[in-house]
């Protein structure tokens, strides 16, 4: 257990960093949460975690990672829809760290 | 699709209604967890699981998370085959309508909109059961 | 091709054993366990319906959850063959697939 401070405002996390209350996620602490996991947010990161906030919000859970694959290609075409491409902006794989940075519950399925 | 020697059906039974237990949940869990084997996956709702997929469903009283909207990503999971007993919807005083349209994108046909829930019959529900390999009752 | 149905909860709480009777088709095999045992007592309300069933189906009871509820054998419905634990995975494994009803 911890949180994350930041402007003031504290955010509780669980064990591996997951926000707790996913309500109290905004895009500061989004940038504090990808810094403490060696992440410099550039535009095609934000593309991703922007993408699994609009699912999750949608659908009530965050995809797999084929899944997110599948999807990103459809709507962003062969080049990022990539699993590789996503590992080169998530290493510690896309679904579980952008999951972490979008305020996103651990994906099901992910040990 | 994997290689159907090695594909299995297997078909997912659900009875029971959302939120009172933890079954229903559970079982939507398993069901996109072990889609990633990319098996051959049917889902069936019997008795009460014909609750699971009712329209309309507001959890904010009961201060639960409301996963309705969960299995509309089914057929992102290729999970495209929901099949609901009309004997059960019936005995509960429930119609076709009173349930969410789930489709999935079907990708051989430029991803046009298809439906996944096929409401059978009791005696075609029998029959799913003795067509699948492994049933996983929840 | 036929199928084994396990039912683990009474009738007289959930429509499990109804449910599971109105699911099978000829030659499957219907095993109660657990709580459904207390549903194959003789002049119980479902003896009848078992009793039905038996010209489709062969229905079993687990004679140990017969024994912890005080059934004794010779008290269940007429035409339900008992098992022990050997008896369920034999069933099991002569039958394509498990159904469990719960």
């Amino acid at each position: 257990m911890g949180a994350y401070e930041v402007n003031g405002t504290v955010a509780e996390h669980d064990e591996e960093g997951y926000l707790t209350d996913i309500g109290v996620w905004n895009t500061d602490l989004a940038d504090m949460i990808a810094k403490a996991e060696n992440i410099d947010m550039s535009d095609a990161h934000w593309e991703v975690v922007n993408f699994l906030r609009e699912y999750y919000e949608e659908y009530q859970i965050a995809p797999a990672v084929r899944i997110l694959v599948k999807e990103m290609t459809k709507k962003f075409g062969k080049e990022k829809g990539d699993q590789k491409a996503l590992y080169a902006l998530f290493p510690y794989g896309p679904a579980k760290q952008a999951c972490k940075i979008a305020g996103l519950p651990k994906p099901t399925g992910c040990v | 699709m994997a290689d159907e020697t090695n594909t299995k059906k297997f078909l997912y039974i659900n009875r029971k209604a959302p939120y009172g237990t933890v079954y229903a949940l559970e079982s939507l869990e398993v069901v996109l967890i072990g889609a990633a084997f990319e098996q051959d996956v049917s889902v069936a709702f019997v008795d009460d699981g014909v609750f699971q997929l009712m329209s309309g469903q507001d959890t904010a009283g009961i201060g639960m998370k409301n996963f309705s909207k969960t299995y509309r990503a089914l057929g992102d999971y290729e999970v495209r085959k929901l099949y609901v007993e009309r004997e059960s919807l019936a005995e509960r005083g429930l119609v076709s309508d009173d349930l969410m349209a789930i489709t999935y994108e079907d990708e051989n046909e430029d991803y046009a909109e298809k439906p996944s829930i096929h409401f059978v019959d009791r005696s075609e529900m029998t029959k799913l059961i003795s067509e699948h390999d492994v049933i996983l009752s929840f | 091709m036929s199928t084994l149905h396990t039912v683990n909860k009474s009738p007289f709480e959930r429509p499990s054993l109804k449910t599971c009777l109105d699911h099978v088709v000829q030659g499957d095999a219907i095993l109660l366990i657990e709580d459904a045992v207390v549903g194959a007592r003789k002049g119980g309300a479902f003896a009848e319906a078992l009793s039905h069933k038996q010209a489709s189906c062969s229905i079993y009871v687990l004679a140990p959850d017969l024994a912890a509820r005080g059934i004794k054998a010779e008290d269940i419905a007429e035409g339900i063959a008992l098992v022990d634990y050997g008896g369920f995975v034999d069933l099991a494994a002569g039958k394509a697939r498990v159904c469990a009803w719960l």
